[in-house]
């Protein structure tokens, strides 16, 4: 499983610990939000980072508050045809300003990074031969867009009217 | 009519350039069907029955004479010679090959036209109404706003997987032509209390399997919001729309389960966040589409309603054309033409590709070249001078396209069905065409009036029966296909969802059913009544005794 | 009695399995199969070529013989296998 951020492959730094496991003295962890829950005081301890993995199910405002303490958000994709997560990821950069990182995990497929990208997740795990070059296709599918987002790029109606120089 | 700039081009290059490899890798094996379903469906491509099935999108029903002759032209060249008019305003094509798809979008893309999002669980075609910017009672012409949700929606990265699909309709008329009570988003212009033009919206219409009127979630919002309020809607769509069970995912399931108040609670909330946002449109932006649909050149004529009444003496075919297939326009000299897609002994909504042609140089003659297609599956050309109707219906007449029977019972729509659908119970052309026949003459059509007949081979009601003054329905029982029917649907200004009538009757007993309940009518039907009007005056009952009251025979009147 | 049937993925029509292991538009040369271990197997072979992107769902379906000719028993394989009626 490749894990793609900023377009590069990279080493998760994040330690997957499951529920009901024990907590590594050291090191970032990724946690579920039952585990950030019943854990909250331990994990805010913690020197290192702290991420937390969202069901599709479970919407970022049940993390809000404690956005400032947490440097990973996991959205998952139990299925790439649930597409819940779109509208986590805006609402985490958009609405809540979060600045770290948002991770797309599950069922994660190429012809669906764009969107994501789009949507303001910067990293990526996913099975691929190749997914640099899969990540790198994917961003070059389009160079139009007509709905702002959180990438903000601008869109067509802002380029026809306002083109930034 | 909209013209694709630069940016539009490039972005559905962009597109048939992203299916073109989509369709490369799952021929090669590196996408499962599973995998490329949902990207297939939101390039308009479906599996059916027999073969791919293409629809392409004609946005608000609008098209020009150079985009129906490539119609034509992909008829021919990717097809079996004719293509399929949908309730959507969209046009299907039944026999196309995977492997051409790429190229058929590209042939497609030339002339400014899309499969995108035709399918999927994403926003479909914006429809409206086909005679948008003509109509005598029209208020306020919606096709600029339908452009602007067009391309608001089309590759929207943050809805382009929602829990099913959304369909969209707008009106501009208080004449609800568009269906708007049955839509996803329902989307009504008006002016409030102050006279300023807004719409109502409304939410958590639809049919399929388990029917709603739409809810109004908001009586009036300014047109510089409709992006930002539309988007508050999806969002609180995406995330709270069942997941579980595709039965269950439509909004209107949700609006139903949560209550409308509570609906409009987490929309209302999210809007207030995003309203002042980058998706208030710019009057730069409104002006830009606006010109796109200025009036025509209309030439300044009198009303020369003394002449067609002059043809008209001599001429008993084109006065009854005429007097049925033609509607006011809002400009002195002009009139609203329609083509009826009914002949007998063709599906409804089926076009060939050599009508197309001859279609497309009608328009180019008498309408500035422009062609509506309408939700009942026929289309029309909305700019017509009065004093060229008698030319047009002759040529029209030649094309059988000239059937003066709109609105009335042979005006029916009618989806595909088990004849081409892979989700049909039951055949529902070979009913539509049985009706056809057993009433085919003119005055008694006349003498009946308005009666809307839908047929669906299914429950996914795309045939609309539901609101359809008489509803078919086609299913399934025990291997054997059988018709319920329903009364009294209606998907205008007044919807309302159609009674059932009684147990389902096998095809050979459709079309006395249909000729009881005419007969009952007429017998109970005061001055002016249409059948509507009769049904909703004295119910459901007398229609049920006439097509079921005695068991012994077959139903008589 | 039964066949296998499916839609041809290039293409998209509707093909019947075959005796010689390849794939027919023709139900008269598909093969009708009496006997359940042969269902088996050919059903099995039906869905490897499914993951070999030659054809999409195949499925077996129950068919009865007229003249020496296989016909679909439900409405709706007959018309997959004949065409449209309208």
């Amino acid at each position: 499983m490749a894990l793609i951020k900023h377009g590069n492959l990279v080493e998760d730094l994040f330690t997957a610990v499951g529920d009901g496991d024990e907590l590594p003295s050291k090191g970032a962890v990724l946690v579920s939000l039952e585990c950030w829950q019943d854990n909250r005081a331990a994990l805010l301890e913690r020197a290192d980072a702290v991420g937390v993995r969202l069901h599709s199910d479970q919407s970022p405002e049940l993390i809000e508050d404690d956005l400032k303490h947490i440097s990973l958000v996991a959205l998952e994709f139990p299925a790439f045809r649930d597409g819940r997560a779109y509208s986590y990821a805006r609402m985490l950069r958009e609405r809540f300003g979060f600045k770290g990182e948002v991770r797309a995990v599950g069922d994660v497929l190429m012809e669906q990074l764009h969107f994501m990208l789009r949507t303001g997740f910067d990293a990526f795990e996913f099975e691929s031969d190749d997914p640099v070059r899969q990540f790198e296709t994917a961003m070059a599918d389009f160079s139009v867009w007509y709905q702002p987002s959180s990438d903000g790029k601008q869109t067509a109606t802002q380029l026809r009217h306002f083109p930034r120089r | 009519m909209y013209r694709y700039d630069e940016f539009d081009q490039k972005l559905i290059a962009e597109r048939v350039k992203q299916f073109d490899r989509q369709v490369t890798r799952r021929l090669a094996g590196e996408l499962t069907e599973d995998q490329f379903k949902p990207l297939r469906l939101m390039n308009g491509l479906y599996l059916q029955l027999h073969a791919y099935m293409l629809r392409v999108n004609v946005p608000y029903g609008t098209l020009g004479s150079k985009q129906m002759r490539r119609f034509a032209e992909i008829a021919r060249k990717y097809d079996r010679g004719y293509g399929h008019f949908t309730t959507r305003q969209n046009i299907q094509y039944n026999w196309v090959k995977l492997e051409d798809t790429p190229q058929i979008l590209k042939d497609l893309a030339e002339v400014e036209v899309t499969a995108i999002q035709s399918s999927g669980n994403c926003v479909r075609n914006i429809t409206s109404d086909q005679y948008a910017g003509s109509a005598k009672d029209e208020l306020a012409d919606p096709r600029m706003y339908c452009e602007l949700l067009r391309q608001y929606s089309v590759l929207h990265p943050e809805f382009s997987y929602l829990p099913r699909k959304f369909k969209i309709a707008v009106t501009g008329s208080p004449n609800d032509r568009a269906a708007v009570a049955v839509h996803d988003i329902g989307l009504r212009m008006h002016l409030n209390e102050a006279g300023a033009l807004g719409f109502e919206v409304l939410v958590g219409g639809g049919l399929g399997r388990l029917p709603y009127i739409g809810h109004t979630i908001r009586d009036w919002i300014e047109p510089e919001h409709i992006l930002s309020y539309v988007e508050a809607i999806l969002r609180v769509y995406n995330m709270h729309g069942r997941r579980d069970n595709i039965h269950k995912a439509r909004i209107k399931i949700i609006v139903a389960q949560m209550g409308i108040d509570k609906y409009r609670e987490l929309v209302e909330a999210e809007w207030e966040r995003i309203k002042d946002g980058p998706l208030q449109v710019p009057d730069e932006e409104i002006e830009r589409i606006e010109n796109y649909f200025a009036p025509p050149q209309y030439d300044a004529l009198e009303d020369e309603t003394e002449l067609l009444l002059a043809q008209s003496a001599d001429n008993a075919g084109f006065d009854r054309w005429q007097k049925s297939n033609t509607v006011e326009h809002k400009v002195s000299g002009y009139r609203i033409v329609n083509l009826t897609l009914k002949a007998i002994g063709l599906p409804p909504g089926d076009m060939d590709a050599d009508t197309m042609d001859a279609v497309a140089d009608l328009a180019d003659r008498y309408s500035f070249g422009e062609i509506r297609v309408s939700h009942r599956q026929n289309l029309s050309f909305v700019d017509v001078r009065q004093r060229d109707l008698l030319e047009l219906w002759k040529a029209l007449d030649e094309l059988k396209l000239a059937r003066p029977v709109l609105d009335a019972v042979s005006d029916m729509i009618c989806c595909p069905g088990l004849d081409y659908c892979a989700l049909a119970n039951a055949r529902s052309i070979p009913i539509a065409d049985d009706i056809n026949r057993r009433f085919v003459d003119i005055d008694e059509l006349a003498d009946i009036g308005e009666l809307k007949i839908n047929i669906s081979g299914c429950m996914n009601a795309c045939g609309h029966h539901h609101v359809g003054h008489i509803g078919i329905l086609g299913v399934d029982k025990r291997g054997e296909e059988f018709f319920q029917l329903t009364l009294g649907g209606s998907s205008d200004q007044n919807a309302s969802l159609g009674d059932r009538l009684g147990p389902g009757l096998p095809q050979a007993d459709v079309p006395d059913a249909i000729a009881a309940i005419i007969d009952r009518y007429k017998s109970l039907r005061e001055q002016g009544e249409r059948f509507l009007d009769t049904y909703r005056r004295v119910g459901i009952e007398p229609f049920k005794d006439a097509v079921y009251g005695d068991k012994d025979r077959k139903a008589v009147a | 009695m039964q066949m296998i049937i499916a839609n041809r993925l290039t293409d998209g029509l509707v093909v019947f399995y075959t005796d010689g292991g390849g794939w027919s538009v023709d139900i008269a040369e598909g093969i009708v199969i009496t006997d359940e271990a042969d269902e088996d197997r050919l059903f099995k072979a039906a869905k490897s070529d499914e993951e070999h992107c030659i054809v999409i769902d195949p499925n077996l379906i129950d068919v009865a013989v007229e003249e020496g000719s296989p016909r679909p028993t439900a409405i709706r394989e007959a018309i997959r296998a004949f065409g449209p009626t309208a």
